[in-house]
């Protein structure tokens, strides 16, 4: 028989992989999302039709097909990446797509007396952008982002299926060792991942109570 | 690296595999929309302590990763009820409760976007619940939010390569098994990822003109 004590190191160590695969895939998400969402809405045909076509791909594929095909796939292709690089990969393609849309939608919902207030004072396209709607936009995009960034730590489970040793795994290789416990250990991973998930949306509130300071 | 002849060759027996993802995504909506219908409802009842436990019930199954939900299912259920279910099973419950917490949100907008009025005139009418529900408020709740149900029709069919772990022959299994016999991972993988791409591309654009189709009958 086991006890919770017995299990602590173990899941420790697959919940330290499972933070680091979030971490790594968020800043990933981010960059694509920012960069995709604000390509989207540029003047230049190329550029738009490029991260529509990114959106519309990434957007349509199965994560957990993408992971398949980035670490089995991939290497014939003559790319061979570590575990964790193709987790980061799939996952930061998949959910950049999805962060692309939160991006252009909150852009957009910016009112349109700033654009043309902006226009007014003689600032450039650029320093319109980053100087006056994406600080304003940032806060619209808070609570979708934090809605996607839970989506993207639950999505890290499916790593198990590359054998990358996170906490879904360590929780299956418990599994084998105590098997009359199978139900307590799962309930332990379902809180665990619940406790991240809580974490998450507290950042997020605190973030939004910063960036809303003294707005609106 | 990519060979047509062998592509063709695995066609088929990806094909039947799609049937079988084809029907977990079907029972896993219908199980979806239904309970997350009953949650939505629930959710509304005067007693706090029924709107707390299904408040409590959505935070966390949509807080918890659906692959750790249909191990928990699929290995806890015998040891602890003493009875079993077939994977597939396990894995449409598993789909549907999981996407049912998503989709009593998604009836709920619908059911806020209902006037107050219009509750008001049911009480004028003296309906009972139950008909205030079923002739006044859900037939103006659902068209609406048709689309966006729609779209959880095509997030649950890319999750279903998760039943894979719980030993379901769908799609990836079957490319999984090709792969592990044939030792040739890039036609199976890609194959599967097209048309999982494909489909779900498809039925975003109906789901988009069934939008449109509906934009123009559902403005007030």
């Amino acid at each position: 028989m086991g006890s919770i004590g017995e299990w602590i190191p173990l899941l420790w160590e697959g919940t330290v992989i499972t933070a680091q695969v979030t971490l790594l895939s968020a800043i990933v998400t981010l960059l694509l999302a920012a960069v995709t969402g604000i390509m989207r809405l540029s003047k230049f045909k190329i550029i738009r039709g490029i991260s529509y076509i990114y959106v519309l791909i990434f957007r349509g594929v199965s994560l957990l097909v993408l992971l398949f095909w980035v670490y089995y796939a991939l290497p014939l292709m003559g790319v061979e990446l570590s575990k964790m690089t193709s987790a980061v990969l799939a996952i930061g393609l998949n959910f950049g797509a999805f962060g692309a849309e939160i991006v252009r939608s909150s852009i957009l919902a910016v009112p349109k007396g700033q654009w043309e207030a902006a226009q007014a004072l003689n600032l450039t396209p650029t320093q319109r952008m980053f100087r006056v709607i994406f600080p304003q936009a940032l806060v619209r995009m808070l609570p979708p982002f934090n809605n996607l960034m839970i989506e993207l730590l639950k999505a890290t489970s499916l790593i198990y299926f590359i054998t990358l040793t996170d906490l879904t795994y360590q929780a299956m290789i418990l599994r084998s060792l105590y098997l009359p416990q199978t139900a307590q250990i799962f309930g332990l991973l379902l809180l665990i991942y619940f406790i991240m998930a809580s974490i998450i949306s507290m950042i997020a509130r605190m973030l939004e109570r910063k960036l809303s300071a003294g707005r609106m | 690296m990519w060979d047509w002849d062998y592509a063709l060759s695995i066609l088929p027996r990806l094909l039947g595999a799609l049937k079988v993802t084809l029907y977990a995504t079907f029972w896993g909506f219908l199980l979806a929309s239904v309970f997350g219908l009953l949650l939505a409802v629930l959710g509304r009842s005067r007693v706090k302590a029924i709107r707390m436990a299904v408040f409590g019930f959505v935070e966390f199954i949509r807080s918890t990763p659906l692959l750790v939900q249909l191990f928990f299912l699929f290995y806890s259920i015998p040891l602890l009820f003493g009875f079993s279910m077939t994977a597939f099973m396990t894995g449409v419950i598993g789909l549907g409760l999981h996407y049912s917490t998503y989709m009593s949100e998604v009836y709920r907008s619908g059911i806020d976007g209902v006037e107050k009025g219009q509750w008001e005139a049911a009480r004028a009418l003296n309906f009972s619940k139950a008909r205030t529900w079923t002739s006044v408020v859900l037939p103006q709740a659902l068209p609406p939010i048709l689309p966006i149900m729609g779209n959880y029709l095509i997030v649950m069919f890319k999750e279903t390569p998760l039943l894979a772990a719980i030993t379901v022959v769908e799609l990836l299994t079957t490319a999984k098994n090709i792969n592990s016999m044939d030792w040739r991972p890039f036609e199976p993988y890609t194959i599967i990822g097209l048309l999982f791409l494909v489909i779900s591309l498809l039925v975003s654009l109906l789901v988009g003109i069934m939008e449109k189709h509906l934009g123009k009958r559902h403005t007030r």
